[in-house]
């Protein structure tokens, strides 16, 4: 009689004949959202992702063609809710750009301004839900996650002060912002920013130096820029594929000609290099907002101040693209109008949409556990995904 | 390849093209805003492979549709050359009561995503695609709410 001895060896020699599919969320931890993946697994390995979206769809599109030029602005911040300034933003600018209406050059620093802190505030959240997806590696994970927290809720203050919002602002406005910056908050937000600038040095190190972090960002996701020019991915992730293309230099809008900064860009393409090409934005964010403070200049806020109906806005026929650099790529809207106070049409191109298309491209060849870091390294805002 | 380089070019090879938009008076005048193609329907196809090979647009931004009620659909889609910054909006009218085209995905990757939306919203049928199947919406979702004929508050059962 033979005893059954324990198997010495898990999962080697798998000959791949047996796959398994697992569901991933839409209720996972880690889908930052409602993300559904469809994993086939081979053993550990995934080997193909169906991922589904749309869960938090509005049909802002259609919205869209139901309100004014005055009432949607404030809608378009619920497509990204992580960096509402920067919907507003292309929304405000497609409808100027067909109108051929002009924004005082203190509105545009105005806008400037509040893009970037949202860049900061947006990049913080990220960062911070990322190390705590990859929890375990990070000894305990949630430490970086409430620094970066408690540095988000800095900016939000600022935001609360000068809109009265923190999270959705209808801060901007067809020709113009809707508010001016209230006594002593220039000084604040200099405090503000400062404090951020002498922490980001600490994050690096918290990161840099562990081992765990570098074996699990290093070489995982890899995204070669054929890939990522083919589907169409755009901001920290294109940039960390070696693609020197930033909208703020590449095609200036809102006087973000006149601030110095630099664009970083990485070469390789995997997880590491998008964490690398943000922690180098927050310090050019910080930058442009000191030099917009330092150089904001006097003057009217907007060129259509006081508003008295909803309707009052009225665009002539024509159509425009319009698109900025959010914090997760290229938010573009792009805007048909017909002559009233709606949009006949108008289209998102939201960001994360695009981003979210390479995952099926990127994923299959990694364990799972790598899933959790390649989705986090993407960044995606599921509002922005689904409109 | 400059602008003026790129019109000229479109011109030779797709004759019945029409193409729009601003010549550069200064670079910056310019920067960032597309030359606007519009294209017979048959052409899409390999005007997006003339757009990506010949002009160097390999950076696919987004695609979508427009309804003109009676006129038809329209397909639009724009594509970016990211070392010059030369842009490509190009369109094509499907005609009236025609919702077929062809797909981009054989040129561009990232079409695929974006025609599932087209066809989920548009009920676009895009010729090639490898997987054209609803994307935002439900599986069980009727209609394709993008149409102007379909109305905002069109109920949806059993919830209104």
């Amino acid at each position: 009689m033979t005893t059954a001895s324990a198997p010495t060896r898990v999962e080697l020699d798998y000959s791949g004949g047996e796959r398994l599919t697992m569901n991933m969320g839409p209720q996972h931890p880690s889908a930052h959202g409602v993300f559904r993946a469809i994993l086939t697994l081979e053993g550990e390995t995934v080997v193909g992702v169906d991922a589904v979206i749309g869960y938090l769809h509005r049909c802002h599109e259609k919205l869209s063609e139901t309100l004014t030029y005055a009432q949607y602005p404030s809608i378009a911040s619920k497509t990204d809710y992580v960096a509402a300034m920067t919907s507003e933003f292309a929304y405000v600018m497609a409808a100027e750009s067909i109108g051929k209406i002009e924004v005082p050059k203190r509105g545009q620093y105005l806008r400037v301004i509040t893009a970037e802190l949202q860049r900061i505030a947006s990049h913080l959240l990220w960062l911070g839900t990322w190390c705590m997806d990859m929890g375990g590696a990070l000894g305990g994970g949630a430490t970086i996650f409430l620094y970066a927290i408690r540095e988000r809720e800095m900016i939000l203050d600022l935001f609360e002060s000068l809109v009265g919002a923190r999270l959705l602002y209808g801060f901007f406005q067809v020709g113009g912002t809707r508010y001016d910056i209230p006594a002593g908050w220039a000084d604040s937000c200099r405090k503000t920013i400062a404090d951020i600038d002498s922490r980001i040095g600490e994050y690096e190190g918290l990161l840099e130096d562990n081992p765990f972090f570098q074996a699990r960002a290093k070489g995982v996701g890899l995204i070669s820029r054929d890939l990522a020019e083919d589907v169409g991915i755009s901001g920290p992730l294109l940039r960390g594929s070696g693609v020197n293309f930033d909208l703020r230099k590449s095609a200036p809008y809102s006087s973000y000609e006149d601030f110095t900064f630099n664009v970083p860009v990485e070469t390789a393409g995997d997880c590491f290099a998008r964490y690398r090409v943000r922690m180098v934005e927050f310090r050019e964010s910080i930058a442009i907002v000191r030099q917009a403070l330092d150089k904001l200049p006097d003057g009217p806020i907007s060129s259509r101040p006081g508003l008295k109906s909803v309707a009052q806005i009225r665009i002539p026929k024509g159509e425009a693209y319009a698109r900025v650099e959010g914090p997760r790529g290229e938010v573009g809207c792009y805007l048909i109008a017909d002559g009233s106070a709606k949009p006949y049409r108008m289209k998102w191109r939201g960001a994360s949409f695009s981003n979210l298309a390479v995952l099926p491209h990127i994923i299959p060849g990694h364990k799972v556990a790598d899933v959790v870091a390649i989705m986090g390294s993407v960044d995606p805002v599921f509002g922005e995904v689904d409109r | 390849m400059t602008r003026q380089q790129a019109r000229t070019s479109i011109g030779e090879r797709f004759g019945s093209a029409q193409v729009e938009g601003e010549l550069p008076a200064s670079a910056e005048a310019t920067a960032g805003k597309p030359l606007v193609v519009t294209l017979p329907v048959d052409q899409w196809l390999a005007f997006a492979r003339f757009a990506k090979d010949t002009l160097g647009c390999r950076f696919f931004s987004f695609s979508t549709a427009v309804d003109w009620k009676e006129q038809g659909l329209e397909v639009v889609a724009k594509v970016d050359n990211l070392d010059s910054g030369l842009a490509v909006l190009m369109k094509t009218k499907l005609g009236p009561g025609v919702s077929a085209c062809q797909s981009l995905v054989p040129v561009y990757r990232g079409a695929d995503w974006m025609e599932r939306e087209c066809y989920d919203m548009f009920g676009i049928r895009f010729d090639g695609h490898p997987d054209l199947r609803r994307i935002l919406l439900g599986d069980d979702w009727v209609g394709h709410p993008l149409l102007k004929s379909y109305a905002v508050d069109t109920p949806y059962p059993p919830y209104r």
